[in-house]
């Protein structure tokens, strides 16, 4: 019997082979293949095991996190003032994921990225829990302040930008409505219905919405900036003060509509500077209609038309039609027909004007550090395009600074030696124009060193507004002027 | 390496060796790091989820020393000659089981389920209980051919115990298997756990007699010897069985382990390796045939070829579906080589049965590739002590009890092992002495007191020859 015995020994020693060979294939090869599925809750574990990295605002955090009371998933986020930043932080939620910056930058948040290798190695030796780093932003704590309070106080929506011109630095960036990241970020039920109330179909205010960066605007009147701006880059008109070609009524080329003015204003033969003190259709939508589709469009996209910006949270693309015949050139010019621009994108647009005609690209990132405050990365200005020479822009701020003189956005002066320049506007929309106009200001300060500190772009949509161009200055002037001053302030 | 190196033959470990130490002593020592492995394992799980030494650390490890320490005097006393290294790593195999066991009671997951038991003081009685049943087992057979006149007694009792779980009233189907019957007081018992030692009594006993029969009277076909249309009959019978078991207690892993262990008994008993290919061809034709109308075993299947797919489909509440075996998958990937540590992973996620039919998936996440390969060396080691044990018998009912046990002890960790980690079908069936579970650890204490009997047997020196007045006294001479 001893030979078959011995077979049979065989036998189950192959057995025991077959399990130490499948053992090495799960535990070996498919090791990390399974250990880092998706699918796998460990990962979601992992990921909230430890507190996440910080987001910071001028040395504060404005993010948290702290110790879920039940479930696997131990810590959860917090924010400060959650519903002024969130256009900011985005949300970190256990159950519904990340978007804006705590997802752009989730490997720095949770020390997982590369970058953090070295200190993740030593806190694994030295018996350490892994801790994530901080991302610094660019904002102005108080400029975001002044931005969101501006828009909570105008009750309808909207949203602010603020930029530093000579680094595209973002100093303010509000979305009025808003939501608070924290009210979902852990995964219970109570987070599940705060999630599905901010949904759109739920919530037709559309609050997770982040108007800065994702909502594209008619600019109405603030986009005959940029068409001023073609004119002088082209030669069209030498100065602000040349008198333009411009009849009253201006019956469009090729058709028999009148543009009309809003109101009774002196726009017959107009200089430039005049034209934008008063908002004047008919000279810059002849401008427009003058210089052609093509240059207007290129003019545009040199302030940045025409492509989505990474902040690195990502703008939408703002628009100026292609292949348009002159009248529709005419009325894209004065910020109508297809022409829709993000409150980033004018706000970049009033800060190329302010940097001598220079648009640096704007960034909200100033650093990623490790969690023991050691700089990982830091973002450096970028140009990223010359929509106008130094002389023009120059010209350009002078008659910018004529509207917040005297002209229709004397709201935003501020006075104290620092002057303003800006540009009004409101913008109709709907069919027939029915629906609410929305009300722009985009405008710049300059110190009496001749530096900028501040370019910004506000936009309301308010019920309330007169369907004048005025209510550009009075609706969204006041809100651009304390933006401005919270910037100024903050530099004393 | 083997207990029986101190002989200077290659072959004589299949004849007792005369005079052969007892290694009682080589026993003593392993068994104190059968002891020593689980007190150490018990206190780094209380620091890893709690910060600080266990408070029952002392009760635990004098508990399980005290247990073996039982054992090892049983064996002293009543099987001295017995192989040395079966009692050791069964001992380990508990402990280590004990303390993993401890470690998923302290799972909150665990916990919040709603028929949550704390399992391990039960499991610490268990053991008792099966450590009781070893010594008893040594206490009263002081002769395993004693076995031999229970043959068909045997038969009856397996018959029964295999039938209980199907008797209204008393069977309990649990999550799909009617392996279970419910026993007012005591909790439930898995009666296929001891069908499984007193069906290896029933077939040594009825292969020892038949065996010349089913081994001489064949014809030759193809290089293969084909029994005697009447000589089938037994194996049809057992065939015919373990297919009724996967039909109505919809067991795969018992039907399989009872027919695999008759194979390996037949095949061993007539030396006709026909036997193997009639085996085979059986439980093929046997398993697919059941698997084509029974769902219970197609969603096991289908666990096994997806589970990927079972899991999410589990997730989205669609009914029949498990997403244990994608739970188990990802617990071995995520141990990877070295594993997370006692106490540090997650492996809790597979919730019903973390620590019973799954719980070798809380070794592949804790103690990775390097535990789990030590866990199944340590099987691989048992069954080789076994085979050994049944090499050395000297009689063919204790061969055929030996191997049969053995070989039954092999199958049983290789379906459970292979279904846990997806290279074969999981089956409902126990990791021996590692899962919790009352019926598998008095069983498997039940079979290793046998084994340990039929070796100690095997290697006992023969008994000096009846004295002769007229001879001088025999010299009996040991070497040192």
């Amino acid at each position: 019997m001893n030979k078959p015995l011995r077979r049979i020994a065989i036998f189950c020693g192959l057995l025991v082979l077959a399990l130490l060979i499948r053992d090495n294939w799960l535990q070996y090869v498919k090791a990390d293949q399974l250990r880092t599925d998706t699918a796998n809750r460990r990962v979601a574990i992992e990921r909230y095991a430890n507190p996440r990295g910080d987001i910071v605002v001028d040395g504060d955090p404005i993010t948290g996190s702290v110790e879920a009371k039940n479930g696997d998933f131990k810590y959860k986020r917090t924010y400060k003032n959650g519903a002024m930043w969130a256009p900011v932080t985005g949300y970190s939620s256990q159950a519904f994921g990340a978007n804006q910056l705590e997802n752009i930058e989730d490997g720095i948040l949770t020390g997982n990225d590369d970058r953090l290798f070295f200190r993740k190695t030593l806190d694994m030796i030295t018996g350490k829990d892994q801790q994530g780093g901080n991302v610094v932003t660019t904002l102005n704590a108080a400029a975001q302040k002044a931005a969101f309070n501006g828009l909570r106080s105008q009750g309808g929506k909207g949203a602010v930008v603020a930029l530093e011109p000579s680094t595209g630095k973002i100093l303010a960036l509000a979305s009025y409505p808003s939501y608070d990241p924290s009210s979902f970020a852990g995964n219970t039920d109570k987070d599940a219905k705060a999630w599905n109330g901010l949904l759109k179909k739920n919530n037709p205010s559309d609050p997770a919405l982040n108007r800065a960066l994702r909502e594209t605007y008619p600019p109405g009147s603030t986009f005959k900036v940029v068409t001023a701006a073609a004119a002088l880059e082209n030669g069209l008109y030498k100065s602000a003060d040349e008198k333009t070609d411009s009849p009253l009524p201006y019956v469009m080329k090729g058709t028999t509509t009148e543009l009309k003015n809003e109101g009774n204003i002196p726009c017959k033969d107009a200089n430039m500077r005049e034209a934008l003190r008063v908002s004047c259709n008919t000279v810059f939508g002849k401008i427009g209609a003058d210089l052609g589709n093509d240059k207007m469009l290129a003019e545009a996209k040199k302030f940045g038309f025409d492509a989505e910006q990474f902040t690195p949270i990502r703008s939408s693309a703002s628009v100026f039609s292609d292949n348009m015949n002159p009248s529709q050139t005419a009325l894209s010019s004065i910020g109508q027909y297809n022409t829709a621009a993000t409150p980033l994108q004018m706000a970049m647009v009033a800060s190329a004007v302010a940097n001598d005609g220079k648009l640096m690209k704007p960034y909200m990132v100033d650093q990623l550090q490790s969690s023991n405050l050691d700089p990982v990365a830091k973002t450096d200005p970028e140009e990223l395009s010359r929509p106008l020479s130094p002389q023009n822009a120059q010209i350009l701020q002078s008659m910018m600074e004529t509207v917040v003189k005297s002209g229709t956005g004397q709201r935003a002066q501020i006075g104290g030696g620092v002057t303003v320049g800006g540009k009004t506007g409101t913008a109709q929309h709907g069919v027939a124009n029915s629906a609410n106009p929305y009300a722009w200001f985009i405008s710049y300060a300059k110190l009496s060193d001749n530096s900028s500190p501040v370019a910004v772009a506000v936009v309301v949509e308010d019920e309330n507004a007169n369907r004048d161009d005025i209510s550009g200055g009075g609706l969204a002037a006041p809100i651009a002027k304390n933006v401005m001053e919270a910037v100024i302030n903050s530099k004393k | 390496m083997s207990s029986t190196s101190n002989t200077p033959t290659h072959h004589t470990s299949t004849i007792g060796a005369i005079g052969a130490p007892s290694r009682r002593n080589t026993e003593l020592a392993l068994l104190i790091f059968a002891v020593v492995i689980p007190v150490f394992a018990y206190a780094n799980v209380g620091l890893a989820i709690d910060g600080q030494v266990p408070a029952g650390l002392l009760s635990y490890g004098l508990g399980l020393g005290l247990m073996a320490g039982v054992a090892h005097l049983a064996v002293r006393k009543f099987a001295a000659y017995a192989d040395p290294l079966l009692l050791p790593l069964a001992t380990l195999l508990n402990g280590l089981g004990l303390v993993c066991i401890w470690r998923l009671d302290q799972s909150k997951l665990l916990q919040s389920l709603p028929n949550f038991v704390t399992a391990a003081p039960r499991q610490l009685l268990y053991t008792a209980l099966g450590i009781a049943m070893f010594v008893a087992v040594l206490f009263f057979l002081k002769d395993h051919r004693v076995l031999q006149r229970y043959t068909y007694i045997s038969m009856f009792g397996a018959l029964i115990l295999l039938i209980l779980p199907l008797v209204p009233g008393l069977g309990a189907n649990i999550y799909g298997a009617k392996i279970w019957i419910r026993v007012p007081g005591l909790g439930s018992l898995q009666p296929g756990e001891f069908a499984k030692i007193v069906l290896a009594i029933f077939f040594a006993g009825y292969l020892m007699v038949k065996r010349d029969a089913l081994a001489l009277a064949s014809r030759r076909f193809m290089g293969l010897y084909l029994p005697r249309g009447r000589d089938l009959g037994p194996i049809l019978v057992v065939w015919a069985i373990s297919i009724l078991i996967l039909v109505f207690e919809t067991d795969l892993g018992t039907s399989l382990l009872f027919f695999g262990m008759f194979v390996i008994m037949l095949y061993v008993a007539t030396e006709r390796t026909s036997w193997i290919v009639f085996g085979l061809l059986m439980s093929a034709v046997g398993a697919v045939g059941v698997a084509s109308f029974e769902p219970h075993i197609q969603t096991r299947v289908q666990a096994w070829l997806n589970p990927l797919r079972e899991y999410k489909l589990s997730q989205q509440g669609v009914g029949g579906h498990t997403e244990q075996s994608m739970q188990a998958l990802w617990a071995f990937g995520s141990g990877g080589t070295l594993g997370t540590g006692w106490g540090q992973g997650h492996s809790d996620l597979i919730k019903f049965a973390a620590n019973s039919d799954f719980i070798l998936a809380t070794f592949g996440e804790e103690l990775g590739l390097a535990g789990v390969m030590g866990i199944l060396l340590i099987y691989g080691l048992i069954v080789e002590r076994g085979v050994r044990t049944a090499l050395a018998a000297r009689d063919p009912f204790g061969k055929l009890l030996a191997i049969g046990l053995s070989g039954a002890f092999a199958l049983q960790v290789f379906v459970v092992a292979g279904g846990v980690m997806s290279l074969i079908p999981l089956t409902g069936m126990t990791m021996p002495f590692l899962a919790y579970g009352g019926s598998s650890v008095l069983a498997n204490w039940a079979l290793i007191g046998i084994l340990i009997r039929i070796s100690d047997t095997a290697r006992r020196p023969a008994p000096a020859p009846a004295a002769n007045p007229d001879a001088e006294m025999t010299q009996v001479v040991r070497p040192s």
